[in-house]
């Protein structure tokens, strides 16, 4: 297979993302002879040392210098990657918040195929590429085939395949010249910070999270009672907050919080990658969930099949003898 | 302003364990509990709101089985002034693009300034709005959690990005947008709506009023196939604790203080 893969590399302060890393590894994945090409859109210093980072990773590397791009913005960068790419070319990207706004509209722009959030690979076979995809969050898995013959836009999940050790001396190209006009019907004006809030999840040892099994916003109090016992907080998963019953600031998660407690105990929550995107520091993971075969219980490290409703003050006033 | 608002039939995730039938080439459907998807219950809300404040109208359409109908009619309930369904076997099987290849022809039927999708749907691709805004020209953002109307040309919109921190952006329209959960609070929908539309007609569309042919969606328009649903051979996965509910809550409280899960 001589299909020309190239990788989107997301970069910040000069240095790339996590996902460069294991970009790399996708497409070796897919072709163990393949000279990958790594994508880099921004601009002056902060992109030459983003460069310079990828090439460490990547045998070639292709720049597009310009001011504009400066802050990320996929709807400039899409009609400019349609003008640098070959068009059966195959694109990986990681699957972001920038991914999602990028890779759905330049599949159909570069006429290709288009598979987001890959978990896994099976291999090509000829022009099929087999990936393992999930659905219903996370509580099946399915195998896709994808035709590459006429191109294929994927974008992966970050965290699941391994990371590159680097070690390329790979060549930098600018591109800048062949990349075209910049433009389009979206300005970018100003990124607002999350709001900070009362309580910092993020410097706790002990978190009693809940998710949408919590069902009513009266029903926190359990959770509260249960955190008090155990000397820890209450954090949520996205529903909670979705629901205004919490505040964005206990949401764990891609699109919250970052949290490292050495506890996590984790009520109602299903345990979707974007949730359990935000545990790190390897805590001691207990699930309660009365769905034995919800996905959390794959990544906890004990697990309770029960109704939290139920559980949970039971739990309560065990932790209030027992202690 | 004229907005069209795509929403699709899934199963629950509050109501159900989704579980494979034993050939492995669907899901169990027998006992699932639909409902329209999350997402796309916060963009006809959305919809709505900007119709009560600037005027216009709100369309919602579905592409799927009869029953769709039943989400269309939930939305109208809520105050959607109208709902297409687009159904036709010819479309079984259709990928992503397939289906953004039906909901284009749905928004070139119309007079749209707006089009909301939702940020994901039940197979978790995130991808019809981004594919819908390329086919049809438009500008596209995503994971939109804020939308303010400026004028009658262009939006101020906010994205929701890594961490929960939001990027503003201008838009000019017309446009699509995906929703992200959180962006409103959806109104309740009581039964006493749904009778309300209960008699309303909801005109169904097939691939000939819409002028698609085979070679554009279903099966075997489609470059991207589902083969199969599995569960895959995991590690051990936890230590599910058995016994009755004190005694498992006594296992755990044991576990907790060994792990200095209580201070
Ligand atoms: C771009 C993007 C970013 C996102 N960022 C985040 C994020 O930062 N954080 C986040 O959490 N989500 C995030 N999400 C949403 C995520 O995809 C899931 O929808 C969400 O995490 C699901 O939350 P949940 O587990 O509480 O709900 P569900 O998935 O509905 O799970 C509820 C669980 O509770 C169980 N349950 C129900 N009732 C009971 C009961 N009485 N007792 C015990 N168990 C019960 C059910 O079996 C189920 O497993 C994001 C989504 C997108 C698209
Ligand atoms: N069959 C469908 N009918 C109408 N809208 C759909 C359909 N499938 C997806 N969508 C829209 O596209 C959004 C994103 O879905 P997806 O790309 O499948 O994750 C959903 O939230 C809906 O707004």
């Amino acid at each position: 297979m001589s299909r020309q893969i190239f990788a989107y590399i997301e970069h910040n302060d000069g240095a790339v993302e996590d996902s460069a890393f294991e970009l790399i590894k996708v497409a070796e994945q897919m072709d163990p002879q393949a000279q990958v090409t790594a994508l880099l859109f921004g601009s002056g210093q902060e992109l030459e040392d983003a460069c310079q980072h990828a090439a460490s990773i990547y045998p070639q590397v292709w720049k597009v210098d310009k001011q504009e791009h400066s802050y990320p913005n996929a709807e400039l960068i899409r009609p400019q990657l349609v003008n640098l790419l070959p068009a059966d070319a195959v694109v990986l990207a990681p699957f972001d918040t920038f991914g999602m706004d990028l890779t759905p509209g330049l599949a159909i722009k570069l006429d290709s195929a288009h598979v987001s959030d890959i978990v896994g690979l099976d291999g090509v076979d000829g022009d099929t590429l087999k990936a393992v995809r999930q659905e219903y969050g996370g509580q099946v898995h399915t195998h896709v085939h994808c035709d590459l013959s006429g191109g294929a836009v994927l974008s992966v999940r970050g965290g699941v395949f391994p990371a590159s050790e680097g070690g390329q001396e790979g060549q930098v190209a600018d591109k800048t010249s062949d990349a075209g006009e910049v433009q389009a019907g979206r300005r970018f004006l100003e990124v607002r910070e999350a709001e900070v809030g009362e309580v910092d999840i993020t410097k706790e040892d002990i978190l009693v999270s809940i998710g949408r099994g919590i069902e009513e916003e009266d029903n926190i109090e359990i959770a509260q009672e249960l955190a008090e016992a155990m000397g820890g907080v209450v954090s949520c998963s996205r529903p909670v907050v979705d629901a205004k019953w919490m505040e964005k600031s206990r949401q764990v998660g891609t699109s919250g919080m970052t949290v490292k407690p050495k506890i996590y105990l984790a009520m109602g929550i299903s345990g979707s990658f974007q949730h359990m995107g935000g545990v790190k520091g390897n805590p001691f993971i207990v699930a309660v969930n009365k769905n034995a075969s919800a996905p959390i219980f794959q990544v906890a490290h004990v697990g309770v099949v029960e109704d939290m409703l139920e559980f949970a003050p039971v739990l309560t006033e065990k932790i209030q003898e027992m202690k | 302003m004229n907005i069209l608002v795509c929403v699709k039939r899934v199963p629950d995730p509050a109501e159900n364990e989704i579980e494979i039938s034993s050939d492995g080439s669907d899901i169990e459907r027998e006992d699932l509990v639909y409902s329209v998807n999350e997402w796309d219950n916060y963009a006809v809300e959305e919809a709505i709101q900007i119709r009560e404040q600037h005027g216009g109208s709100v369309t919602v359409v579905s592409v799927g089985e009869e029953e769709s109908e039943e989400v269309l009619r939930r939305e109208m309930a809520m105050g959607a002034d109208q709902g297409i369904l687009v159904s036709d076997d010819a479309f079984e099987g259709s990928d992503g693009r397939g289906i953004a290849t039906i909901l284009k022809a749905v928004a070139e039927s119309g007079d749209y300034d707006l089009i909301l999708t939702g940020a994901q749907s039940d197979e978790g691709a995130a991808q019809i709005g981004g594919m819908l805004a390329a086919m049809l020209d438009q500008p596209y953002a995503s994971l939109v959690n804020e939308i303010q109307v400026q004028g009658g040309t262009k939006l101020q919109v906010g994205r929701e990005i890594e961490g929960g921190n939001q990027e503003v952006s201008e838009i000019e329209l017309p446009c699509v947008l995906s929703i992200q959960s959180g962006i409103n609070e959806p109104r309740y929908v009581g039964i006493r709506g749904i009778r309300k539309v209960s008699g309303v007609e909801i005109p169904e569309k097939e691939a000939s009023d819409l002028g698609l042919s085979e070679d554009q969606v279903g099966q075997k328009a489609a470059r991207v196939k589902r083969v199969d649903y599995f569960h895959p051979e995991m590690g051990e996965g936890a230590e599910i604790l058995e016994g009755s509910t004190e005694e498992v809550a006594e296992k755990l409280v044991e576990l907790l203080k060994s792990k200095g899960g209580m201070k």
